[in-house]
C-alpha cells in the first residue's frame, strides 16, 4: 500500500521541516523526557520533525513556494525539498504516519493553504497532502525499544502507521494510497436452518451483540409469510442482508435501546425477604418519577419543563425567549483502547446532541466533563490489550482540551475520580449546555416534524470504515480483541464549520430538523428519524467516502464523526446548498421521506436493505433479568484516636482523589465566550477549588445557570442506594453553595433544574459461569435507581435526559476488572442573578466562621478511612426533608446577602473543607469544634451529606442566626495571619500553615504527574 | 451571513446598543468569524458595550466580495483555531488573506487591509488573530513591507494554558487603544504564544520604537520572564506589539473576556473590599479607547469625509 514503485513517486512530493538550530525543539525534548520517565529508555537528544507528502502536480518553483511561504516559519524553520535524510549525530528514527482513511486535519489545513498560493480549486474533501512526525533519536536504541517508544508514547497503531529503524539504513516512508468509490457488494445471509448454537455464534462474529432470543426474533421475522411477499414483491431476497443485519443490530444495541433499562426484573431482598417486580427500571423510577415531578411543579405555576427524554438532550425554559439545553453521556470503551480518540470524540459527539435538538442549530454554552481512572501509579503488570492507566489519563486529559478548546466551548466544571477498578474500563462522562432561542424563523425550536418528501442531508465530514461497530462494540464487554475499526477519529475543525452552519441555517429557518450521526451512522439518525415520518428512502450511492472499498452496509452503519443528518423541505434545497458551499461545509442529499412503513436503503437503484419500522424499532424481545441483594458483610474499623490531626489533613490533601487537579484544568480554556462567572479555581491565588461553575447567558442580561457534579462511586461498596442518594445530594448542595436555589419553592418562580443521570456498571446479568454475582450487580442497580427516585420526589427535581452503559468490565488473560457501579448526576440550575453567585473561599478576616447541616457518626467509605486502608460500615445517608429545610433557608439567606463564602462538605469532610476556603487569598481560621458525643476524628473527617462551611460578615452575625436557628453551628473566624487553628475541648487538634497546607495540596500526585508544579504562595495577579 | 446577537429577557444595557445603531457617525467595528475563529461573540460584545457597531461576518464573505472591509473602521481577528492551528497558528489564514486572490485583476484582502490602514484606520487582532497579524508581518512591520519579522511558537511550558495574568502598558508606546492604561490584568489561553525575535538588532528595533506595547510582570510591576507570571517565556516578556502607527495591535491575552467585573477570579472578594467599584472589567478600556479615538477623528473629519466622497 506504500509508495514503492518509483513510476507513482514521481508525482509525489516530500516537504520536511527542521527547527533551525538554536530553536528549542519542545516536542522532541518531551520525547526523550516522556521515554526516560515512563518507559526507562535513554534516548538521547531527540529532534523533531514535521513531513509533507504533497501527491498533486507541482512544478518545482510552485513547491518551493509552497513549503517556504505556506508551510515553513522563517523565524523557526529550514526546508528540505524530496530528501528524507537526518541530520549527523541521529542513530535511529521513527516515522508517525496515518493509515488509511484516517483523519489527517494537518494534511487538509496545508492542503488548504497550497489551494490559495495556487489560487486554483483543490477539491479538499480528497486527500492530496499527507502529514507525518519524524523523529530523530540520537542514541542507536534496538528495534523493539524504538516500537515501544512509537506504539506507547507517539501514536496508537489502530490510527498510526509506524516506521521504525536505524538512519543508516534508510528512513522508511508511508503514505496511504489514493481515494475511489465504494465497492457495491451485499451479500444475503440465511438464518434459516441455524441451530441456537449457529444464532449465537453468528451474532458474535459480526458483533452483532444480539442473544439467542433477540437472534431468534430475528429470524423469525424474515421467516413470517407476510415479510416473504413483501420482500418479494420490493426484489429483496428471502433471506436477510448484510445491511439489514446490521440495521438491526445497531438499532437494538444496547447502546441505542437501553434494553437492561427497560427490562422486567425480578428483585429479591434477601435480607428483609421482600420481592417484587420492576417493570422497566427507565420507566418505574426516572420517566414516572419525572411525570410526577413535572406535575407538581406545574401545580403551582412552573411550567419550565419543555422536552424531557424523546430528543437528544433535554430541554427547559430560561425565559420566554430562551431554551437551556442539557446533555451529558459517556465515551467509556472507545476511551479504553483509545484514549485521545475516545475522549475527542466524546465531548465532539455530545457537543452534536445539543446542537441537533428539535430543529437544531442551538449555541453550544459550555462543556463540563468526569472522569474515572485506574491509579496513575500503577505498577504491577498490565493484562493484555490494556493501557497504562497514565496513559489512558494524558490521552483521555489531551481529547477533552482539543474538543473543547479547538470547538471554543468553555470546559467549566469537571471531576477526576480515582479508583483501581477503573483500570480496565475508564468511566468518560462528558457534558454540554447549550442555549437555544424558543423559535426559529416563527417554529417552536423543540420540535422535530417531518413530512413525506422532505429531503435527507447529511452534513459534515466523509464516511469512512472508522467507527464500524462502535454502538454494538460498546454493548459488549472489553477484551484482548478490541476490532480496530471501532476507533473514531475526531476533527474539531470540521465539527466547528458544521456548527457555525447548522446555528445559520436554523436561524433562516432552512432546517426542518436535525439529528446527529453518532452510534449506528446513518442506520440510527435515518432510521430514528424515519419514525417521525413513517419511512425513508435512502440511496447509498450519493454517500461521499473518505476512501474507496466501503461496502453499502459499512456505509450504513459507519460512525464517522462530525456528521449530522438534515432535515430540508425541497423548496429550501438550493438556498441551503449555496448556505454550505459559502461556509465550506459538505451537505449531500441521500434521500427522502416517506410514510409507507419501511426504512428503504439502495445503492445504485438495487435494494440493500427493506426493513419494516415497526419491527425494527419495537420488535425487540424484552429482557426479564434476576436481582437478589445481600447486604455486604461490613465493619467499623478500629482506628487508634490522635490528639493532633495536623499530619493527616495534611495527607488527605495531598491523596489521589482529593489533591489539586489543577495541571489538568488549566490546560481546558474555561473562559471562552466571556461568561464564566465562577470558574473551577478562583480566589487571589487563582487556586482555591469551588463547587459548582456558574455561566451566564449572553452579555445583556445577568441570567445564568450553575453547573454541578455528583459522584461518590466508592460508597456503592457498603450501600447503592445510599451512593446513589448521597451522589444526588452532593450535586444539588454544591448548587445550593454556590448560590442557586431549590426548585418549585414559590409558585411560578421559573427556577429551572435540568438533571441528566448516567449509570455506568458492571455486566449485571446473571450467568452462572461467567458472571456468578450478576444478581448482586443487578440489585445495585435497582437500589442506586431507587434513590434517584426517592431524591427527585423530595427535591422536586426532574431529570431531562441521560444514559446508561451496561458492560463496563475489561477481559483479557483469564482476568476481569469491572468498574464498581457509578452513577452520576450532573445538575444545571437557573441563577436569577450570577452577581450574587457565592464562592468557596474565605473573603475577609474576621468573618464569622460556620458549619451548617448536621455531622453523624458516617465515616464509612471516607477518603479518612481510605487512608488508614480501611472501607467501614456506616455509609452517609441522606435525610432529605432535613437537607431540603437547610437548603431552602441558605437560598434565602443568600437572598438578604448575609453569605460571604460558602463550601461544600464532601470528600475529607470538615478537615479539608477548612483547609480548602484558606487557599483563595491566604487567610486563616479560628475555630473551635462544638462538644458532641461524636469523637474527634469523626467530627473532622465524617463525609456526612447536606453540610456546608460558610462564612458571615460580623454586621450580619445576629440576622443569619436568626434565620437558620440551630442548623449553624458558629465555629470560630477567619484571620489575617494565615494559620489554620481548630481546638477541640480547648486543645488545638490541627495547627498549620495555611501555605503549608495549599503546597501540600497543589504538590499532590496529579500535578506531580502531569507536570508542571505550582510554587509555594505563587500568586497568578500581584494584587496580595 | 451577520449573525444576531443573542438576545435575553432583561437587558442590562440596552441603550449602549441603542445609542450606537443607526446613528450617523457610529463607529463600525467587523469582526471576522469562520474557519475556527471562536471568540467572535465576546469581541461584538466589547464593541457594543463600548457604544460602537459590531458586525460580525464570515470571512468567505469579505474573500468573495460580498462585504467590503472599507465599510468599517475597525478591522478585527478574534481569537480561536483558525483551520484548527494545524500548521501553526494562524498560518492557514495568513496564508489565505495573503495569497487568495479575491478578484480578477490579482487583488488579494492583504492588498485591501494594506489600504485600509493607510486610510487611517484601525485593525486589532486577539489570541489566534494576534498570531495572524505575526504570520502575515503586520506586526510588527518596521519595514513596512508586510514580511514575517518575527514569529509566535510553542509556549516553553510546551502547553496550552488557561491562567491570568498582569500586564504593563509601555509608556513609549502610542497606540490609541491603550490611552491612559498602566496596568490590566487579563487571561491567556493558548498553547502558542511565546514571541521569538529572531535575533539582536530586530529585538532593539522593536524596544527603540516601542512596539512591544505589553509586558508580562511581576508583583514588583516589572517585566518578568518568570513562570507562570510570563505564562509562555515570550522574548522580550512581550504579549503584545503595534506597528509603527500604532493602527496595528496585537496580543496574546483575551481583554474581550473580561468586560465584566465578574469574570476576574478574585471578584467575589474585591467586591467585598469595594462594594462600589464599577462592574465593568478592566479589558473593556481597550475597546472604549478605540471607539472614543474613533469617534473623535468622525467628529472632526466630518466635512473631509465629505469632500472624499465627491471626488
Amino acid at each position: 500500500m506504500s509508495d514503492t514503485n518509483p513510476n507513482t513517486a514521481q508525482a509525489t512530493h516530500t516537504i520536511q521541516l527542521t527547527l533551525k538550530p538554536g530553536q528549542h525543539d519542545g516536542d522532541g525534548q518531551r520525547v526523550a523526557e516522556a521515554a526516560a520517565r515512563h518507559l526507562g529508555l535513554t534516548t538521547g537528544r531527540v529532534r523533531s520533525a514535521a513531513l509533507y507528502t504533497v501527491r498533486y502536480p507541482l512544478t518545482e518553483t510552485q513547491l518551493h513556494d509552497f513549503a517556504t511561504r505556506c508551510l515553513a516559519d522563517p523565524v523557526l524553520h529550514d526546508v528540505r525539498l524530496n530528501e528524507l535524510t537526518a541530520a549527523e549525530g541521529f542513530a535511529t528514527y521513527i516515522l508517525v504516519a496515518r493509515r488509511p482513511g484516517v483523519t489527517d486535519d494537518e494534511g487538509t489545513s496545508a492542503q488548504n493553504a497550497l489551494a490559495d498560493i495556487l489560487n486554483e480549486p483543490l477539491d479538499v474533501h480528497t486527500q492530496h497532502i499527507f502529514s507525518k512526525k519524524l523523529y530523530l533519536l540520537e542514541n542507536d536504541l534496538p528495534e523493539t525499544d524504538l516500537r515501544r517508544i512509537a506504539e506507547e508514547l507517539l501514536g496508537n497503531k489502530l490510527i498510526n502507521w509506524l516506521e521504525v529503524g536505524r538512519v543508516a539504513y534508510g528512513i522508511r516512508d508511508y503514505t496511504p494510497r489514493p481515494g475511489g468509490g465504494a465497492e457495491a457488494i451485499t451479500e444475503v445471509i440465511s438464518l434459516t436452518g441455524r441451530t441456537d448454537a449457529e444464532l449465537v455464534q453468528l451474532s458474535k462474529e459480526n458483533i452483532y451483540a444480539l442473544n439467542l432470543e433477540e437472534m431468534r426474533a430475528v429470524r423469525d421475522y424474515f421467516a413470517a409469510a407476510e415479510t416473504q411477499a413483501e420482500r418479494k414483491a420490493a426484489g429483496l431476497p428471502t433471506d436477510p442482508t448484510d445491511c439489514e443485519l446490521e440495521i438491526i443490530a445497531q438499532t437494538w444495541s444496547e447502546h441505542c435501546k437501553h434494553k437492561e433499562f427497560s427490562a422486567i426484573i425480578n428483585y429479591k431482598d434477601l435480607e428483609t425477604g421482600e420481592e417484587k417486580q420492576v417493570d422497566s427500571l427507565f420507566k418505574t423510577y426516572i420517566k414516572n418519577a419525572t411525570s410526577e415531578v413535572d406535575r407538581q411543579l406545574r401545580a403551582n405555576g412552573n411550567d419550565w419543563l419543555i422536552k424531557v427524554f424523546s430528543d437528544n438532550a433535554g430541554a427547559v425554559r430560561i425565559n420566554p425567549d430562551s431554551l437551556f439545553v442539557w446533555k451529558v453521556e459517556t465515551h467509556n470503551s472507545p476511551s479504553a483502547i483509545d484514549p485521545y480518540g475516545g475522549a475527542i470524540t466524546g465531548i465532539l459527539g455530545n457537543n452534536r446532541d445539543p446542537l441537533a435538538t428539535g430543529i437544531g442549530g442551538a449555541r453550544l454554552l459550555f462543556n463540563t466533563n468526569v472522569l474515572c481512572f485506574g491509579n496513575p501509579e500503577f505498577e504491577g503488570q498490565l493484562l493484555t490489550g490494556q493501557l497504562h492507566p497514565r496513559r489512558i489519563l494524558e490521552g483521555v486529559r489531551k481529547g477533552i482540551e482539543d474538543g473543547g478548546n479547538k470547538s471554543g466551548v468553555p470546559t467549566v466544571n469537571g471531576a477526576i475520580v480515582f479508583d483501581d477498578r477503573y483500570a480496565g474500563k475508564p468511566l468518560v462522562y462528558c457534558g454540554t449546555g447549550a442555549v437555544m432561542p424558543m423559535q426559529f424563523a416563527g417554529l417552536d425550536s423543540w420540535e422535530k416534524k417531518i413530512d413525506v418528501g422532505d429531503r435527507i442531508i447529511m452534513a459534515g465530514g466523509r464516511v469512512g470504515k472508522d467507527g464500524i461497530h462502535g454502538a454494538t462494540f460498546s454493548s459488549i464487554e472489553l477484551d484482548e480483541t478490541a476490532p480496530a475499526t471501532a476507533v473514531q477519529i475526531g476533527s474539531p475543525i470540521t465539527q466547528k464549520l458544521a456548527m457555525d452552519f447548522l446555528m445559520l441555517a436554523a436561524r433562516r429557518g432552512l432546517l426542518k430538523c436535525s439529528t446527529d450521526n453518532g452510534a449506528g451512522g446513518l442506520s440510527s439518525s435515518v432510521g430514528e428519524l424515519a419514525g417521525i415520518s413513517g419511512g425513508a428512502v435512502v440511496e447509498l450511492e450519493r454517500v461521499p467516502l473518505k476512501y474507496p472499498g466501503l461496502r453499502p452496509w459499512e456505509i450504513f452503519v459507519s460512525e464517522s464523526q462530525e456528521r449530522f443528518t438534515l432535515v430540508v423541505e425541497p423548496g429550501k434545497m438550493a438556498e441551503i446548498t449555496a448556505l454550505g458551499q459559502e461556509m465550506e461545509v459538505e451537505l449531500t442529499d441521500i434521500g427522502y421521506f416517506t410514510s409507507d412503513g419501511f426504512l428503504d436503503v439502495r445503492f445504485d437503484g438495487a435494494p440493500v436493505a427493506r426493513l419494516n419500522m415497526h419491527f425494527l424499532h419495537d420488535g425487540v424481545p424484552r429482557k426479564i433479568l434476576e436481582a437478589e441483594w445481600t447486604k455486604p458483610a461490613v465493619a467499623e474499623p478500629e482506628i487508634l484516636a490522635q490528639t493532633n490531626y495536623t499530619e493527616t489533613l495534611t495527607q488527605l490533601l495531598g491523596s489521589l482523589n482529593i489533591c489539586s487537579r489543577e495541571s489538568v484544568i488549566r490546560q481546558y480554556d474555561h473562559e471562552v465566550k466571556g461568561r464564566t462567572i465562577v470558574k473551577p479555581l478562583m480566589g487571589a491565588t487563582g487556586q482555591a477549588p469551588q463547587d459548582a461553575a456558574v455561566v451566564r447567558f449572553n452579555f445583556e442580561s445577568w441570567e445564568g445557570v450553575a453547573v454541578s457534579n455528583g459522584i461518590i462511586p466508592r460508597y456503592g461498596d457498603l450501600d447503592a442506594y445510599d451512593m446513589s442518594a448521597g451522589s444526588f445530594d452532593e450535586a444539588v448542595r454544591q448548587i445550593i453553595a454556590v448560590g442557586g436555589k431549590l426548585p418549585n419553592l414559590t409558585p411560578g418562580d421559573g427556577i429551572f433544574w435540568s438533571v441528566n443521570d448516567n449509570f455506568c456498571v458492571p455486566d449485571s446479568v446473571y450467568d452462572p459461569t461467567s458472571n456468578p454475582d450478576g444478581k448482586q450487580k443487578l440489585a445495585k442497580l435497582v437500589r442506586m435507581c431507587e434513590a434517584l427516585r426517592d431524591a427527585t420526589a423530595a427535591y422536586c427535581i426532574p431529570l431531562t435526559s441521560g444514559k446508561d452503559s451496561m458492560k463496563n468490565d475489561f477481559k483479557a488473560d483469564g482476568v476481569k476488572i469491572s468498574v464498581p457501579p457509578t452513577v452520576l448526576y450532573s445538575m444545571t440550575a437557573k441563577m436569577e442573578d450570577v452577581r450574587r453567585a457565592i464562592t468557596s473561599d474565605f473573603k475577609q478576616a474576621d468573618d464569622v466562621v460556620y458549619l451548617l447541616g448536621e455531622t453523624y457518626d458516617e465515616l464509612g467509605g471516607s477518603e479518612f478511612y481510605a487512608l488508614h486502608g480501611q472501607l467501614g460500615a456506616n455509609v452517609p445517608k441522606v435525610d432529605f426533608a432535613k437537607a431540603k429545610a437547610l437548603y431552602t433557608l441558605i437560598g434565602q439567606a443568600n437572598d438578604q446577602s448575609l453569605i460571604q463564602s460558602c463550601h461544600d462538605l464532601s470528600d475529607g469532610g470538615l478537615a479539608v473543607a477548612l483547609a480548602e476556603t484558606t487557599f483563595g487569598y491566604g487567610y486563616g481560621a479560628v475555630v473551635e469544634l462544638p462538644e458532641t458525643d461524636l469523637p474527634l476524628a469523626t467530627q473532622l473527617f465524617s463525609e456526612s451529606h447536606s453540610r456546608f462551611l460558610a462564612t458571615v460578615a460580623p454586621e450580619d452575625v445576629v440576622a443569619f442566626e436568626q434565620l437558620l436557628g440551630d442548623r449553624a453551628t458558629r465555629l470560630g473566624r477567619v484571620t489575617l495571619d494565615g494559620q489554620l487553628t481548630v481546638r477541640h475541648a480547648g486543645q488545638p487538634v490541627i495547627a498549620a500553615n495555611t501555605a503549608t497546607l495549599r503546597a501540600a495540596w497543589t504538590n499532590g500526585p496529579v500535578n506531580q504527574l502531569l507536570g508542571v508544579v505550582s510554587k509555594d504562595n505563587l500568586s497568578h495577579s500581584n494584587s496580595l | 451571513m451577520a449573525q444576531d446577537s443573542a438576545q435575553g429577557a432583561h437587558k442590562v444595557q440596552p441603550q449602549a446598543q441603542n445609542d450606537a445603531s443607526g446613528s450617523a457617525g457610529a463607529v463600525r467595528a467587523l469582526i471576522l468569524t469562520g474557519f475556527g475563529i471562536n471568540c467572535e461573540e465576546e469581541f461584538a460584545a466589547a464593541y457594543r458595550l463600548a457604544g460602537a457597531e459590531a458586525t460580525i461576518v464570515h470571512l468567505n464573505q469579505v474573500l468573495h466580495g460580498q462585504v467590503s472591509i472599507h465599510d468599517f473602521d475597525i478591522l478585527n481577528f478574534p481569537g480561536g483555531f483558525s483551520f484548527g492551528d494545524d500548521l501553526g497558528s494562524g498560518v492557514v489564514l495568513a496564508n489565505k488573506l495573503r495569497y487568495r486572490q479575491t478578484s480578477a485583476d490579482g487583488r488579494t484582502l492583504l492588498d485591501d487591509i494594506k489600504q485600509f490602514i493607510a486610510d487611517g484606520k484601525f485593525v486589532l487582532g486577539i489570541c489566534n488573530g494576534f498570531q495572524v497579524l505575526v504570520k502575515l508581518g503586520l506586526l510588527p512591520n518596521m519595514g513596512g513591507d508586510v514580511t514575517p519579522e518575527v514569529t509566535l511558537t510553542h509556549n516553553a511550558s510546551g502547553r496550552y494554558e488557561d491562567r491570568w495574568v498582569t500586564l504593563r502598558v509601555n509608556p513609549a508606546s502610542r497606540t490609541p487603544f491603550l490611552t491612559g492604561i498602566d496596568k490590566l490584568e487579563v487571561p491567556v489561553r493558548h498553547g502558542e504564544g511565546r514571541l521569538v525575535v529572531p535575533d539582536e538588532a530586530t529585538r532593539a528595533a522593536i524596544e527603540a520604537a516601542g512596539l512591544n506595547c505589553l509586558s508580562y510582570i511581576d508583583a514588583n510591576g516589572d517585566g518578568t520572564s518568570e513562570y507562570p507570571l510570563n505564562p509562555n517565556g515570550a522574548d522580550l516578556n512581550c504579549a503584545g506589539l503595534t506597528d509603527p502607527t500604532g493602527q496595528v495591535f496585537g496580543l496574546m491575552p483575551h481583554p474581550e473576556a473580561f468586560l465584566a467585573a465578574y469574570n476576574h477570579p478574585d471578584w467575589a472578594r474585591r467586591r467585598r473590599q469595594n462594594p462600589g467599584a464599577s462592574e465593568e472589567g478592566e479589558g473593556l478600556q481597550i475597546f472604549k479607547n478605540i471607539v472614543a479615538h474613533i469617534g473623535e477623528k468622525h467628529a472632526t473629519a466630518a466635512p473631509a469625509v465629505q469632500l472624499a466622497s465627491q471626488n
